[in-house]
């Protein structure tokens, strides 16, 4: 388990990764945090010539809220971007997503948006990317373009991405004012990728006592090929914050797709996905009434 | 006055080397070593058409690239079975490098060695090898089947084929009131060492001398294996084990292929070569256990009483039986527990399967029968309607029925014979901890809250302490220094504790005085290994004996200086002293410098020694007769037979009512390893077993699909449990010496696992009301099951939907 040789940039500017990526890109690959990428070098899944390593980039560090996004750069480590507590007030769903992805020693080397341009179909951000209607922003030597979250993924790890391109940031969206979320998933041991997980944002009209459910929308993790957002608004308009969210099963059922592997059952992983939508609805709306 | 070492939680004396880093493993040795990677079989059954390392022998760094066709002499022999047993009837094993056909995935085909192991791997990847391909048989069923073979002279599959019977079951059987007949499936695992296997050889042309370093459980069976296959004689090999990052019996097998090639390369390029085991390889090229399909019978009264037991089982023991029939003998025998069947019959076979080989693993056997034996006890209570504890109590071996004889042979070819326990009082104790009386009311009201709890309960006897034998050397410095060399490998258990404790307590000095050194065949040539729980009862024992014969001349040397008797002498503090005139003493470092009458005064301390120190006897010569130089002494223990440690354990676990997602709220062990040494000791092997028992109930399996492939041969996928998913382990101990030794102690290494995943079924089976016959089980497991219930009220298990349950 050791890589097959290749050559390792390291470059200090944005323009020149663009740049050593516009030469290598073809045979190369962007590293940053490595804790998907090592792996499969190591087991020789892939054997590219060329590392083009973004850790010691300037600039692209930082997290930066505004009005109605939380940009993300792309050395941002999974779990800089958990601590944050600016961008948890703006988008708690972001931490409560991030808690689940792997251990804290790999949150701590691990980038959000690695995780977004690796895309597996079992990483959490990328839902999250969809749920929040993100935008990426790629760059490469024909310059810088902007990718909806939506149209981003193409299939399990594939996306849109040429091999020249580098994801410079993710600007995740803020939701309206008065929405609440929840992120839950089931994994055989605590931190590995899970079995299903879905993230809920559920739309609540008024305060206390009078506050009604006008909506919700949720996207999964492991049960579908690329991230959707399946939204459940009809099954959930207008129900008590006690409901038991029975009706949203059809919605959940309709909108995945889980494949079987040697942990579950696509009918154990459908079962899973439904109920962790109605417990996540609960959560969303649990702290609402707190 | 010395504070007595043995019995009380002394800190380990390895850890403040290993947790700061400054432990040395296999890898942190031979930096300059050439470094060795293997191509190993793709398939699990292909006969080898052709090998062409043209493209690996180009490639810059390569020094070397071995076939089979290039292992000469015994190198290139089959590989030894290491434990003959006259149950096998078709012993195969491999070579060292495949020979025309390979048998399981991760089969080693050819050795690359090279500069550095990245240059090894990237040559390796550029060998080509052709196959023809052949069926691979994969899982007990289709081996059981027969009609395709792993070995063509091997029929039927059958490696071994052992019956043994005590009493006569099919009368007893005839005439008990009620039957029951149980299909039963325990999964495959494995050892899973943090640090896999590693070797690296040097060889010393010029002192035509092999040292091998080895991350192994026993140096002196790799030692001898490697002279054989060598041609070298036993006294030109030394071999040594480093710290060494977990074994759990993985590392008892040997020799592994390569343990001889490493040391046969180095020897042939005349250079250090050393070869780290990755864990892609340790998956697919190392060895599992577990793998047993199970067909209980048992007949017993209305009450509970056992009157007959009947089983049968088929044991994977994958491509080749290296180490013969040991598991299987174990489960054959262990599966009684603390438990008299009255008349019992056991028929297994041992069985061949396309896979990596089947080895003993913590617990090697006892897991599965203990399964066995404890879902028939539930299975007993469910059908009488009687608490599981009582139908238990009622079968239980007796403490004035000790010692016990069960009528058959031991994995040690010796009478399965228990020497102590007292069960019932381990049953009190353990109802006590968990509560067990009191588990009714709370599970109602967990049930009023829509929860859904359950509570189990395993018993074992684990036999430990095999032999043949141990040797112990002590051996005092003239600085007062003293010296433990025992044989036996250590891999993290504590032995450089336990073992000075011991020594410590013998010849009164202070632990810090006390440096053990385990696993070097130059410090101890004759030794077995470490497995069967035996460190602290062999090794304990034998260094107890050799600290005893040095006290023994100690005090013999110290009463002629002090002119006194040696009854009224006593050691304390490394001080020999007169009891009642202590200020008629004198060190245990000066009766060092006596013991060896010198011509030289190399310091200052040694002058006492010398000729013309002082007054001597003129007619005696400066050694006697039937003495040595030296405060030294050398023992071995040598036990007629096993001791029998015990324990019992209770879980109490939540199953999710929509989601099947099991938890375990309580785990409750009781453990009788008899005399205690160190009870933080023991109480970290308990608590390592049982997580190790946790992730064989719940997480792991290795998944083969019917081709041979190991689908989950990695960490990711091959769930280990974290510290996240291990409960906390409340823990209690009784203390019943064994007769057997002068420690009393017996073996504590393994009994943490054994129970485990009968204690998880039968709480599981006690949660939702429906047997549980199969282990491991995952939530996506017990969901179907509920369904499968649902759908068939009255049925036990889809995956054993033979089980029949007559009055
Ligand atoms: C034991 C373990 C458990 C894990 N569990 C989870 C889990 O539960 N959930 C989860 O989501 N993840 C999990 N991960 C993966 C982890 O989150 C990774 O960090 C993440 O998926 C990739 O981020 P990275 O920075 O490490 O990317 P790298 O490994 O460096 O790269 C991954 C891929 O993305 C590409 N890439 C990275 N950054 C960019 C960029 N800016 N532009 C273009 N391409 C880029 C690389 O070329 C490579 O192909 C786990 C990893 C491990 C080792």
């Amino acid at each position: 388990m050791k890589p097959a040789p290749f050559v390792h940039h390291s470059p200090r500017t944005l323009d020149e990764a663009v740049a050593m990526l516009g030469d290598v890109g073809h045979d190369g690959k962007v590293l940053a945090g490595g804790q998907s990428l090592i792996p499969v070098l190591n087991m020789r899944l892939a054997q590219p010539a060329h590392l083009v390593d973004i850790n010691r980039v300037a600039g692209l560090d930082t997290v930066t809220v505004s009005d109605d996004v939380v940009r993300v750069g792309a050395t941002v480590r999974h779990a800089s971007l958990e601590k944050n507590t600016e961008a948890y007030a703006v988008l708690p769903l972001l931490r409560q997503a991030l808690r689940n992805v792997a251990h804290p020693a790999i949150r701590n080397r691990g980038t959000t948006v690695g995780s977004i341009a690796h895309a597996d179909a079992a990483g959490e951000m990328p839902s999250i990317a969809v749920l929040t209607g993100a935008v990426i922003e790629v760059v490469g030597p024909a310059g810088r373009r902007e990718v909806a979250a939506a149209d981003f993924f193409e299939g399990p790890l594939m996306t849109v991405l040429e091999a020249d391109e580098l994801v410079e940031a993710v600007r995740f969206g803020r939701f309206a004012e008065g929405t609440r979320t929840a992120f839950l998933e089931s994994a055989r041991r605590h931190g590995d990728y899970a079995l299903a997980g879905v993230g809920v944002a559920v739309d609540v009209e008024g305060q206390g006592g009078d506050a009604v459910v006008r909506g919700a929308r949720a996207a999964y993790v492991s049960v579908t090929d690329v991230p959707v957002v399946v939204d459940l608004t009809e099954a959930v308009a207008g129900q008590p914050f006690s409901s038991a969210w029975d009706g949203v099963e059809d919605l959940v059922q309709a909108g995945i797709a889980p494949e079987a592997d040697i942990h579950a059952s696509s009918e154990y992983r459908r079962a899973l996905a439904a109920e962790l939508t109605r417990r996540a609805l609960t959560t969303a709306l649990s702290e609402v009434a707190s | 006055m010395t504070t007595r070492q043995f019995g009380s939680p002394v800190l380990r004396k390895e850890d403040p080397r290993l947790v700061t880093g400054n432990g040395r493993y296999l890898d942190d040795l031979g930096h300059d070593a050439w470094e060795a990677a293997f191509v190993r079989s793709p398939h699990a059954h292909a006969r080898i058409t052709d090998i062409d390392v043209d493209g690996a022998v180009e490639v810059e760094g390569v020094i070397a690239v071995y076939t089979h066709e290039d292992l000469d002499g015994p190198a290139g022999d089959r590989l030894p079975l290491l434990i003959p047993h006259p149950s096998i009837e078709a012993g195969r094993t491999g070579y060292a490098l495949a020979k025309d056909e390979v048998n399981h995935v991760g089969e080693a085909i050819v050795m690359v060695v090279a500069r550095d192991r990245y240059i090894a791997e990237d040559a390796a990847q550029r060998i080509v090898v052709s196959y023809d391909h052949l069926p691979p048989v994969v899982g007990i069923e289709k081996s059981r089947d027969g009609a395709e073979l792993v070995h063509d002279d091997a029929p039927g599959n059958v490696a071994a084929h052992l019956l043994q019977e005590v009493g006569n079951v099919e009368a007893a059987m005839a005439k008990a009131p009620r039957t029951l007949t149980l299909d039963l499936e325990i999964e495959r695992s494995a050892c899973m060492p943090m640090e896999g296997k590693g070797v690296l050889a040097q060889w010393d042309s010029d002192e035509q001398r092999m040292r091998i370093h080895s991350s192994t459980q026993t140096s002196t069976g790799v030692r001898a294996a490697v002279a054989a296959k060598l041609q070298l004689p036993l006294a030109q090999v030394e071999c040594i084990a480093p710290d060494v990052g977990g074994g759990f019996g993985v590392k008892i097998m040997h020799p592994w292929p390569e343990e001889v090639l490493v040391p046969w390369a180095a020897r042939r390029l005349n250079h250090d070569v050393k070869w780290t085991e990755d864990r892609r390889e340790h998956f697919t090229s190392s060895a599992h256990e577990r793998g047993q399909l199970q067909q209980v019978t048992v007949g017993f009264d209305d009450d509970g009483r056992l009157l007959a037991l009947d089983v049968k089982f088929w044991h994977d023991n994958g491509a080749y039986l290296p180490y013969g029939v040991i598991v299987p003998i174990i489960t054959a025998t262990q599966l009684l527990g603390p438990y008299k069947p009255q008349n019992y019959r056991v028929e297994f076979w041992s069985l061949y399967t396309n896979t990596v080989l089947v080895t003993p693993y913590r617990g090697a056997g006892r897991p599965q029968g203990c399964f066995a034996m404890e879902r028939t006890m539930d299975a007993i209570a469910a059908e009488l309607g009687i608490d599981r504890t009582e139908v238990r109590s009622r079968n239980f071996i007796q403490p004035e029925e000790m010692p016990y004889d069960q009528g058959l042979l031991f994995q040690d070819g010796r009478p399965l014979k228990y020497d102590s326990g007292d069960f019932p009082a381990s049953l009190a104790k353990l109802k006590a901890l968990v509560g067990w009386d009191d588990f009714t009311v709370y599970k109602e009201e967990a049930e009023a809250q829509g929860r859904k709890v359950g509570l189990g309960i395993g018993c074992y006897v684990e036999g430990t302490g095999v032999g043949p034998y141990e040797g112990g050397h002590v051996h005092v410095e003239t600085s007062g220094r003293v010296n433990v060399a025992t044989g036996l490998t250590t891999q993290g258990q504590g032995h450089q504790t336990i073992l000075a404790q011991i020594v410590a307590d013998e010849l009164g000095v202070s632990i810090d005085d006390v440096h053990v050194t385990t696993g070097d065949t130059r410090r101890m040539p004759y030794a077995v290994g470490t497995f069967a729980s035996r460190g602290a009862v062999m090794s304990g024992n034998a260094v107890a004996l050799a600290a005893r014969a040095v006290r023994a001349k100690a005090l013999r040397i110290a009463a002629d200086a002090l002119e006194v008797a040696e009854e009224d002498l006593q050691i304390e503090d490394g001080t020999i002293s007169v009891k009642g005139a202590p200020h008629a003493s004198i060190a245990l470092s000066t009766v060092a410098v006596m013991s060896n009458p010198l011509r030289y005064a190399f310091d200052e301390s040694a002058k006492a020694a010398t000729q013309f120190a002082g007054a001597f006897d003129p007619d005696k010569p400066p050694v006697a007769d039937d003495d040595e130089p030296g405060l030294e002494g050398k023992d071995f223990y040598s036990p007629t037979q096993a001791t029998f440690a015990n324990g019992m354990h209770a879980a109490i676990v939540e199953t999710d009512p929509i989601t099947a997602e099991i938890k375990i709220l309580r785990y409750c062990v009781i453990h009788d390893c008899g005399t205690v040494v160190n009870p933080m000791i023991v109480e970290g092997q308990v608590h390592g077993g049982v997580a190790q028992g946790v992730g064989g109930a719940l997480y792991e399996r290795m998944e083969y699909d019917e081709t041979g492939q190991l689908l989950n041969a990695s960490f990711m996928d091959f769930l280990i449990p974290y510290a996240s998913e291990v409960p906390h382990i409340e823990t209690d101990h009784l203390e019943t010496p064994s007769p057997l030794n002068p420690l009393g102690v017996k073996g504590a290494g393994e009994a943490g696992t054994i129970p485990v995943s009968a204690v998880i079924a039968s709480a599981i089976e006690d949660a939702e009301g429906f047997p549980i016959r199969s282990m491991p089980i995952s939530p996506n497991e017990l969901w179907d099951l509920r369904r499968h219930q649902a759908a068939n009220p009255r049925s036990t298990n889809p995956r054993s939907s033979t089980t029949q349950e007559s009055a």
